[in-house]
């Protein structure tokens, strides 16, 4: 199977250098009926497209994703956001889209429309995102986390934080190949590490601005699981992939508004974390695709979690609900964390919610 | 195994725009072990200082708790980055605790001040940083047979052929990318265990040793990953009949390397004579505990016990290179500290004695 697997990748570097005679591929990118899944498909353009205007509504079959049923199962999809592909290169792009029904309506599904509604209302407060996106490498098979033994365990917690050696990480390939690409694409890749749980790692995307944040992170996402279908891996999103004493997966989320990020903004932020701390469960609720089912198993008070029952804050706290970074508590400034959204969580239902807390939207 | 085979990265020759990666380094907790994240930044030429200075999670790393975790990251060398080439680097940082204090397990700040003080001496060092290869279970060395052990120790030094030595690919790699990189690799070789191989650091002057030093166990670690391979900086990795892994410190001062240099190394070696456990204490990361299974009189070692030293003698806990016994001046080198030393606890208590008569 390798030596097949070695050609086939040989042979297909011969026709991705091929003149595209003026054309490009826009691969148009959507969130399906789960929530927390990622679908696409391609169009051929005439290139170069500089702008999202330029691209025309497209649509698809609602009901092989969940999202429509089978008599009526046109979706459409509008974009709203362009990036290079970092995998057909040359002109062609990445398309994040909207899911609209049959009526023109947002989909249900559909969580971006209302969160730039949000957005949009807070505008001049300039809110800031930057999430830390964890997530687990399996093995082909999708059941063995990547490097682990076969029906077994690696050794426990400790030297795999950000380590080296082969010992300490595994599919680091995967890791730099994403970083690349983001950048490539027009992410706003912050940084990246490997994480406690061996094969677990992270990788940041931010500041980012109002609605980009969801953006950025979806498209992120994307790109992480097709680089990691070149390598024969499967990227799992998973909250709490395994049980027992291991890390869960998060995405926890950094906001700060303008006032925040000024002299004196450490007000704001206190302020601020104290709205949230009475909307415990409307937060928890929008910060998986379950209403807060999957946080459950993570959201424990132990592995770096503060307990899904009880709100709580503190600076440099990472068993804490939200985190006060040490550097913004000495500048007096800056931003706070939450910790709290899970891996698979939607970050435009993140976004929004904590933005209608702190600006008082509701 | 991680079912990655080895074909080359092809995302690593995509375009970055304006920005580069900078991978942080840092060691952890235990002293011996390396960590390392990166973030973007814009593309530029930095010193360290122009770095900004970043934090980690120490309560993951042996470095602090949970409920106070954060601790800062403060860069303190360049050096580029031969895995992601281009202008992408490679940084080394200090840690410090949330008042801005070193970080308990951070040994270059106590360095740094006294290489400060003693810099008119200008001491050179050269370290010979031996390590083992291990197979991706980090159990059994490298091309041991499975379940055995290779022939006895012998055709294993400086050999070629493949029944004599085992991951050349790493070595070279290595070397290369150090070169690259910035790191005063001056020399590398295959070692008596098979398996084992050595290379050399240096001359470095002061806080530079350490810099360069930890780089390239970063570099050799990093590299080997590629390989599916486990570096052991083990002192002594397997009992027996197996020579252990050192890293020899070679050390000179100024006056040492002027004509005549030879009184002065001979009063060093003296002062060092009259501190012996204190350099012990400093000469791994446990205070002697690992350097006890290494350090037994056998395997051109010196018994942990007592202090010798001569010239060519590779039994002594310091041996004077016959070249410099003839040329009457140059440098000497102790033999004490284990291969999982840190290079500033050895070079600053070294110092400590022979500079600065502490």
């Amino acid at each position: 199977f390798k030596q097949i697997n070695l050609s086939f990748r040989y042979t297909i570097m011969n026709f991705m250098d091929l003149d595209q005679r003026g054309k490009i591929q826009a691969y148009y990118i959507w969130i399906d009926g789960s929530g927390q899944g990622l679908r696409g498909k391609t169009k051929t353009m005439d290139g170069p497209i500089k702008s999202v205007d330029e691209l025309p509504v497209w649509n698809f079959d609602g009901s092989s994703t969940d999202q429509s049923d089978g008599e009526n199962s046109d979706v459409y999809l509008k974009p709203v956001a362009i990036f290079r592909d970092p995998f057909r290169r040359g002109d062609n792009i990445l398309v994040m889209c909207e899911c609209y029904t049959f009526d023109d309506k947002p989909h249900p599904t559909n969580k971006r429309s209302e969160c730039l509604s949000v957005m949009d209302r807070v505008a001049e407060e300039h809110p800031w995102f930057g999430i830390e996106q964890e997530y687990t490498l399996y093995e082909s098979d999708g059941i063995t986390p990547l490097g682990w033994p076969v029906n077994g365990f690696p050794g426990p917690q400790g030297p795999y934080y950000c380590a080296v050696g082969a010992q300490n990480v595994f599919g680091r390939k995967v890791v730099e190949a994403h970083y690349r690409a983001c950048m490539f694409a027009g992410i706003r890749i912050a940084g990246s590490n490997a994480e406690v749980m061996p094969s677990q790692w992270e990788y940041q995307v931010g500041p980012c601005e109002g609605i980009d944040m969801g953006d950025h992170l979806w498209v992120s996402r994307w790109i992480l699981c097709r680089v990691a279908e070149e390598f024969n891996v499967v990227v799992s999103f998973d909250p709490k992939p395994k049980a027992g004493e291991w890390n869960g997966a998060g995405c926890h989320t950094n906001i700060s508004t303008l006032k925040m990020r000024q002299d004196g903004g450490m007000a704001h932020i206190i302020t601020a974390i104290e709205k949230m701390s009475h909307k415990q469960r409307e937060h928890i609720e929008e910060y998986d695709p379950k209403k807060g089912e999957d946080n459950t198993r993570r959201l424990t008070g132990r592995h770096e979690t503060a307990s899904i029952e009880q709100f709580s804050y503190g600076v440099a706290h990472r068993g804490a609900s939200i985190r006060i970074p040490r550097q913004c508590d000495n500048d007096g400034k800056g931003y706070f964390e939450d910790r709290r959204p899970a891996s698979n969580c939607d970050p435009y239902s993140v976004t929004s919610r904590i933005v209608r807390t702190i600006c008082d939207l509701d | 195994m991680d079912g990655l085979d080895g074909l080359a990265n092809p995302f690593l020759d995509l375009p970055q725009g304006p920005n580069i990666m900078a991978m942080y380094i840092w060691i952890d907790g235990t002293g011996q072990g390396m960590r390392c994240k990166t973030r973007t930044l814009p593309n530029k030429k930095y010193t360290p200082d122009e770095l900004p200075i970043w934090n980690f999670d120490g309560s993951s790393t042996g470095q602090a708790d949970g409920d106070n975790s954060d601790v800062y990251l403060k860069p303190v060398a360049v050096f580029r980055d031969p895995f992601r080439r281009g202008d992408n680097i490679l940084v080394l940082c200090e840690t410090y605790s949330y008042e801005m204090v070193p970080n308990s397990t951070n040994k270059r700040a106590a360095c740094v001040k006294n290489m400060e003080r003693c810099a008119d001496q200008h001491p050179w060092f050269g370290i010979e940083q031996e390590y083992t290869m291990f197979d991706y279970t980090g159990k059994h060395p490298y091309g041991w047979p499975k379940n055995g052990y290779p022939g006895p120790q012998g055709p294993y030094y400086c050999g070629a052929g493949s029944d004599k030595v085992k991951g050349r690919k790493i070595v070279e790699g290595h070397y290369r990318a150090c070169l690259y990189a910035g790191v005063k690799i001056a020399g590398s070789n295959a070692e008596v265990m098979p398996s084992q191989w050595e290379y050399q650091v240096g001359p470095c002057e002061g806080i530079s040793m350490g810099d360069h030093l930890w780089v390239s166990r970063w570099i050799l670690c990093r590299l080997a990953e590629e390989f599916n391979v486990v570096i052991s900086f083990d002192p002594k990795p397997i009992p027996g009949d197996w020579n252990g892994a050192g890293c020899h410190t070679n050390i000179s001062t100024e006056a040492m390397r002027q004509d005549g240099g030879y009184d002065k190394i001979i009063e060093a070696i003296k002062l060092m004579e009259k501190k012996p456990l204190e350099h012990i204490m400093e000469y791994d990361p446990t205070g002697g505990d690992d350097n006890r299974r290494r350090l037994t009189g056998q395997h051109e070692t010196a018994s942990i016990d007592e202090f010798s030293y001569g010239v060519a003698h590779r039994g002594a806990s310091i041996r004077i290179p016959r070249q410099v016994d003839n040329d009457k001046k140059g440098y000497f080198e102790d033999r004490r500290p284990s291969s999982n030393a840190d290079p500033y606890s050895v070079t600053n208590r070294i110092v400590m004695t022979i500079c600065l008569g502490e």
